[in-house]
């Protein structure tokens, strides 16, 4: 009964968390400019988000497009600079340490909106153009700590005497690096990078505060002037579905693999 | 041990001109008047200024009630999903997850969507149900990670020193899920003040909250302004922040 109750708590939790977004891609199939209102079943919205064939059509996949680049190169930059701190850090001791570990918290205890207002601060204060690349600094500011909070807990796992062993096997330190430390501290660099890509996607407020006036647009403020200017882009619905369904399968793909992994390791 | 500890200097060089200065010039331009002469004019002029001022205590307010909704609504669900007995499935934990990963402008902007469709007039009522839906599982997940990772033995202690299950769950389960309950405070209050771009969409603009006022005085090239209330939210963060203990925030991944 008790269990019964709680799936039931449970599940209408859930109904409500999902009803707007299972709204939105019901109504991804119809053709109706005007949002609720069904004009019977049809994938022009798929195809016009595909072939282009709608109003502001380069704007929405401009959008996209600068969206994606603009993850993956902070994600990236993010990966690399966050791992050799993460690296440098650990062998740290002392006040340095806890400094730089104080400033790396930094970024992630501020709001999206602080972390925005300071950097354009910034950027004005030396007249640095905002465009893509300030878009990116920013991204790269508020993406490398959490690459560097997701490459710490291998270091501190990792048994120090491997490394020792290569190097008293002959290795160079560049090998020894290459060849035993970064294999080791990979699984957390691919955390940390898909965790910065998901950041760098989802941000808004940094994005909008740094984009300067070029009409640079990634998705969250194409969606933002959009729906400011009145009225929903109808193509956005089968946008937010597909990415929804992409979201969805990836999530439980990487949960289920991580189950059976951590059932086979506690064999 | 590997001698790299001279790797982290790019990365502290990084920091303090994209973190630190940034912040100080938050602060240097919150003090200064329109000719860049220090000034107290900014602060006095929020102090002065009654609109501000209440969108100041509406935004505290709203996000005062939207954490309390989300811990009452949250800390059940995520007991119950850390208990084994009344939930076994691994998917539904998944599914609590998942919109942390999904655009929350998207998300609200289809809450919003549907309250219009379902003809429910945009206000105070759907700007909370809308912060609700897009902060609750930022609430769930941590109280669930706690619980989850908690050691069952206290509880079984409990019981068998004679404690009934409510004497367990209020004195044992929830005085230990606490750091759980503190950073899901952290993950949905702060963000509650800041935002801008949800309040606006969830209330057609009709009610504001700090997180507008500050986007309005930027865009509008007050800088000065902006800056002043952007000082002013940090130090509301910085009290909030005193709550939190170092080793919350340490847990990064969410997958």
């Amino acid at each position: 009964m008790k269990r019964v109750l709680s799936q039931i708590y449970v599940w209408i939790l859930l109904i409500l968390l999902y009803s707007p977004l299972v709204f939105i891609a019901i109504f991804s199939f119809t053709e109706a400019r005007v949002l609720g209102n069904w004009t019977g079943f049809s994938m022009k919205l798929y195809k016009n988000l595909f072939t282009g064939g709608m109003q502001g059509a380069s704007s929405l996949v401009s959008a996209v497009e600068n969206t994606l680049l603009i993850a993956l190169i902070a994600a990236a930059v993010a990966t690399l600079m966050g791992s050799i701190a993460a690296i440098g850090i650990f062998n740290m001791r002392g006040r340095g340490k806890k400094t730089i570990q104080f400033l790396n918290n930094i970024p992630m205890l501020n709001p999206d909106i602080i972390t925005g207002v300071s950097l354009f601060l910034l950027f004005v204060f030396l007249h640095i153009s905002q465009g893509y690349l300030t878009v990116i600094l920013a991204h790269v500011t508020f993406c490398t700590p959490y690459v560097v909070l997701s490459v710490m807990p291998k270091l501190t796992q990792m048994n120090p005497n491997i490394y020792e062993a290569a190097l008293d096997l002959g290795a160079t330190p560049s090998q020894a690096l290459r060849k035993v430390l970064i294999p080791q501290l990979r699984p957390g660099m691919i955390s940390g990078f898909i965790l910065a890509f998901t950041m760098s996607l989802d941000d808004f407020a940094v994005t909008f505060f740094t984009r300067g006036t070029i009409g640079l647009d990634t998705l969250s403020t194409f969606i933002y002037t959009d729906a400011r200017k009145g009225g929903l882009t109808p193509e956005l619905r089968p946008l937010m579905t597909i990415i929804f369904t992409i979201v969805l399968v990836l999530l439980i793909v990487i949960n289920v693999r991580q189950a059976s992994l951590a059932k086979k390791s506690s064999r | 041990m590997i001698k790299r500890q001279h790797w982290s200097i790019p990365y502290f060089i990084f920091l303090v001109f994209f973190v630190v200065l940034p912040l100080v010039l938050v602060a240097v331009y919150a003090f200064q008047d329109g000719t860049g002469h220090f000034s107290l004019s900014n602060i006095v002029k929020f102090f002065s200024d009654g609109d501000a001022l209440s969108t100041f205590a509406v935004s505290l307010e709203v996000a005062v009630e939207n954490t309390a909704i989300c811990i009452l609504l949250g800390y059940p669900a995520a007991w119950i999903l850390a208990n084994k007995k009344l939930n076994r499935s691994a998917v539904t934990i998944v599914l609590f997850i998942i919109p942390m990963w999904i655009n929350a402008l998207m998300r609200t902007l289809a809450t919003a969507e549907l309250f219009n469709m379902l003809g429910i007039g945009l206000g105070k009522g759907t700007l909370l149900f809308g912060m609700v839906y897009d902060y609750l599982p930022f609430m769930i997940y941590p109280i669930y990670n706690i619980l989850n990772k908690m050691d069952k033995s206290y509880a079984e202690a409990a019981e068998d020193l004679g404690a009934t299950p409510s004497q367990v769950f209020w004195k044992v389960t929830v005085p230990l899920s606490m750091p759980g309950v503190v950073s899901g405070i952290l993950m949905v209050f702060m963000p509650t003040v800041s935002t801008f771009a949800i309040s606006e969409f969830l209330t057609n603009n009709k009610i504001k909250l700090f997180g507008t006022i500050i986007q309005e005085n930027i865009n509008s090239s007050m800088w000065n302004y902006g800056a002043a209330l952007s000082l002013i939210m940090l130090v509301i963060i910085g009290i909030t922040t005193l709550f939190n203990n170092e080793e919350e925030t340490k847990e990064g991944g969410v997958i």
